[in-house]
């Protein structure tokens, strides 16, 4: 059972630099159980999906992306992907809920949706997020489009999110009245209920670890349901409290390793086993710093999970080994 | 044509001599050089922008130069070192600098700059009627791309008073962590197309001249408007684009210029990245943006690289030799310290290809690799080690 089996929107952000799309897309593949049908969004207009995922850009449609995660017996969910910009936003918007014919065209022809999308403050955001919106809660007007088990959202980063979700605020000031204000009330609804969460991505370092404290505050002053939090890039845990101990004190036995060494067929010279001592030390140092941070993230009171740094970097094997870690910590 | 090969016997194919590949970035003879009058630090987000520039300036100023290093949003121990937690615009000196020269520090307060261009710019009651409009509010403090128009005046700002008073000699800029890092090149560019947009001329039309310019295409328009977004939203963006028409003019000049000097010999960029995937794509592009619009590019910083291991024992042996002491269920210390030689060799490996790469695309570039330091930088002795660091990395 997944700790977030209500939530049919989850939002993921993170400080830049933390691997939130990679977390996203892993969510996306872990949530894909058999029979079902979940959606990759991304707004940032960066085409991280379609890098990620080895396919061409992404165009403003949602398009089968690939199968999700095996379960246990083999069966398989579909992740499809959508890119959101703006200007296709509003555009669709306009189509689906103003018959505006001549006057469509003519916003367009004026420049009125170039405007919009690019300067017209908060108009931006409020599209792309009305978007996600829509592909959660279907609107009826969207004839033959998949109704979504999850959708999942490569969303701004941790500085941004509570603005980005915000939308009423964000167009409350502007448009007091008319249907604007009413749909972004019905938005607000929505980002605000259980059914939503924000999870965030952090690193065990300093800055991220602040920056996702930080934005729990944000989120919770606004009404935002916190998610969990997602450390990624965990450094790998081959040594024991008590050898981290050591090697951090210089402690470690060098005889013993001499003889360890030898018995796994390698030549024993100096220079390798003063090298692994202070490799030893070096990791070992900034394992007690990740654990001082890990002990700050565990205060958080809300439910983490880890992911390892991948030395070879993420591919899409890696992902989906990723997703498979986050279904076995139960965020899927 | 077939070009003559007899001239010029150059080969091509994989046995032809590499590219002239640039060598290290020597961040000190930059930093010497008084003829560098401004270095802007760009990158995308979390590469750690904020303290190379702060990491920069506090070495400038150490070596003798009058310096002031304008920040966008610093981590809160990072600013409280520099004693610029205080959001109020203005440079304040930084206590702890060894040497002959000074360092100020000064963190950019968006919405506070903008306010100020206003004041400036209009009469008392128009900036207050400015001020007051919702669409004005909106713009000024959470509009994606307002940061970058802020740093632009308030670099230019800078540079003016620096120019008059012999305040500073140096001015480095960290620049906003953009969702992609041309916004800031582009800022005053996107504020000309505002201001020149077919949209904003039609709302000021009324205003401007005739009536009859109104035509029936636009007031279909307006009513679409109206209908979708209330009266008011009208008369609140009409008020505010016409009022800040005037406004706007002083600024887009200014941003122009402050553009120009961006482009003049005194200026620097410095290109700041991770040896990750798109922390270097981003730079690649960013590197090629600046060779587009004519500006002086100075070198390419990657930073948080890991540090090379020790021992040159190859990923391969490692996870053999770990391999081998976990079946015979001994050695456990040994095992993993193997392990993670082997984790380490492959990220330096994988990090160095990387780096390669780019290079192979950017041969022109000079680079200055920065070792990741364990833990946070939030005070002047770490500084001074990053900066150490960066310079030591112009010497290898």
């Amino acid at each position: 059972m997944s700790d977030w089996s209500r939530v049919q929107l989850h939002v993921v952000t993170g400080k830049g630099g933390t691997g939130k799309s990679t977390v996203a897309s892993a969510l996306a593949l872990a949530l894909a159980h058999k029979g079902t049908n979940v959606l990759l969004c991304e707004v940032e207009g960066r085409q991280g999906i379609a890098r990620m995922f080895d396919v061409d850009p992404l165009p403003y449609e949602e398009r089968r992306l690939t199968t999700g995660l095996p379960d246990d017996n083999g069966g398989r969910g579909v992740v499809h992907a959508l890119h959101i910009d703006a200007e296709s936003a509003l555009l669709e918007y306009l189509s689906m809920y103003y018959r505006l014919g001549r006057a469509g065209r003519a916003l367009d022809r004026f420049g009125v949706i170039e405007f919009a999308t690019t300067i017209a403050p908060g108009v931006r955001d409020v599209l792309l997020s009305g978007k996600v919106y829509e592909a959660v809660q279907r609107n009826s007007r969207n004839k033959g489009a998949i109704t979504y088990d999850a959708v999942v959202l490569d969303a701004p980063p941790t500085g941004r999110i509570t603005q980005f979700l915000n939308v009423g605020g964000e167009v409350g000031g502007l448009a007091k009245v008319g249907p604007v204000k009413a749909q972004s009330d019905t938005m607000m609804k929505l980002f605000q209920s259980p059914q939503t969460a924000v999870h965030l991505v952090t690193l065990l370092e300093e800055m991220p670890v602040q920056e996702t404290i930080d934005g729990i505050t944000e989120l919770r002053k606004a009404q935002l349901p916190v998610g969990g939090v997602v450390v990624n890039m965990v450094r790998p845990r081959d040594l024991s409290y008590d050898d981290l101990a050591a090697a951090r004190a210089g402690s470690l036995d060098r005889e013993r390793i001499e003889s360890e060494v030898k018995a796994a067929g390698l030549e024993v010279t100096p220079a390798l086993v003063d090298g692994l001592l202070h490799e030893a030390r070096e990791h070992a140092e900034r394992r007690a710093l990740e654990d001082a941070q890990r002990r700050v993230v565990g205060d958080l009171g809300v439910p983490t999970y880890e992911l390892p740094r991948m030395a070879g970097g993420v591919d899409l094997g890696a992902l989906y080994e990723l997703a498979g870690l986050l279904r076995e910590q139960g965020m899927a | 044509m077939a070009r003559r090969t007899t001239e010029h016997q150059t080969r091509v194919g994989p046995t032809s001599p590499r590219a002239r590949q640039a060598g290290p970035l020597d961040v000190d003879a930059l930093l010497a050089d008084p003829a560098t009058g401004i270095i802007v630090c760009c990158g995308s987000g979390g590469v750690g922008k904020t303290t190379t520039s702060a990491a920069l300036a506090l070495r400038a100023a150490e070596q003798g130069r009058k310096v002031v290093v304008l920040t966008i949003d610093p981590a809160r121990r990072l600013a409280q070192s520099m004693g610029i937690e205080a959001l109020d615009n203005t440079p304040r000196p930084v206590t702890g600098v060894v040497g002959d020269g000074r360092l100020d520090a000064m963190m950019l307060d968006m919405k506070r700059t903008f306010d100020e261009v206003v004041e400036s710019q209009a009469s008392p009651e128009k900036a207050q009627q400015i001020l007051a409009n919702p669409f004005y509010i909106a713009l000024s403090s959470s509009f994606a791309g307002t940061q970058e128009y802020m740093a632009m005046e308030k670099l230019g700002q800078i540079h003016r008073d620096a120019q008059k008073e012999g305040t500073y000699d140096l001015i480095v800029v960290d620049t906003p962590p953009s969702r992609s890092a041309l916004d800031f090149l582009d800022a005053p560019e996107r504020l000309s197309s505002f201001l020149d947009g077919r949209f904003v001329r039609l709302l000021l039309a009324p205003a401007r001249g005739p009536a009859k310019l109104m035509t029936a295409g636009f007031s279909i328009i307006t009513n679409a408007l109206t209908r979708i977004l209330g009266a008011q939203f009208l008369k609140d963006l009409q008020m505010f684009v016409s009022a800040l028409d005037t406004v706007f003019g002083g600024f887009r000049q200014r941003a122009q210029k402050t553009y120009s000097l961006l482009q003049a010999d005194g200026t620097a960029f410095l290109v700041v990245a991770a040896p990750e995937p798109d922390a270097l794509r981003e730079a690649a592009y960013f590197v090629e943006r600046l060779s587009e619009d004519g500006m002086p590019l100075a070198g390419l910083i990657v930073n948080r690289a890991s540090p090379a291991p020790e021992s040159s024992l190859p990923a391969e042996d490692a996870l053999a030799g770990a391999g081998r002491l976990r079946r015979d269920g001994n050695g456990s210390v040994t095992a993993g310290l193997l392990r993670l030689h082997a984790d380490q060799v492959r990220l330096v490996e994988r990090e160095r290809t990387l780096r390669e790469r780019f290079a192979a695309a950017h041969p022109q570039v000079p680079t200055a690799v920065v070792p990741a330091l364990a833990g946070d930088v939030h005070d002047l002795d770490r500084l001074r080690r990053i900066g150490e660091l960066l310079a030591e990395a112009g010497r290898r």
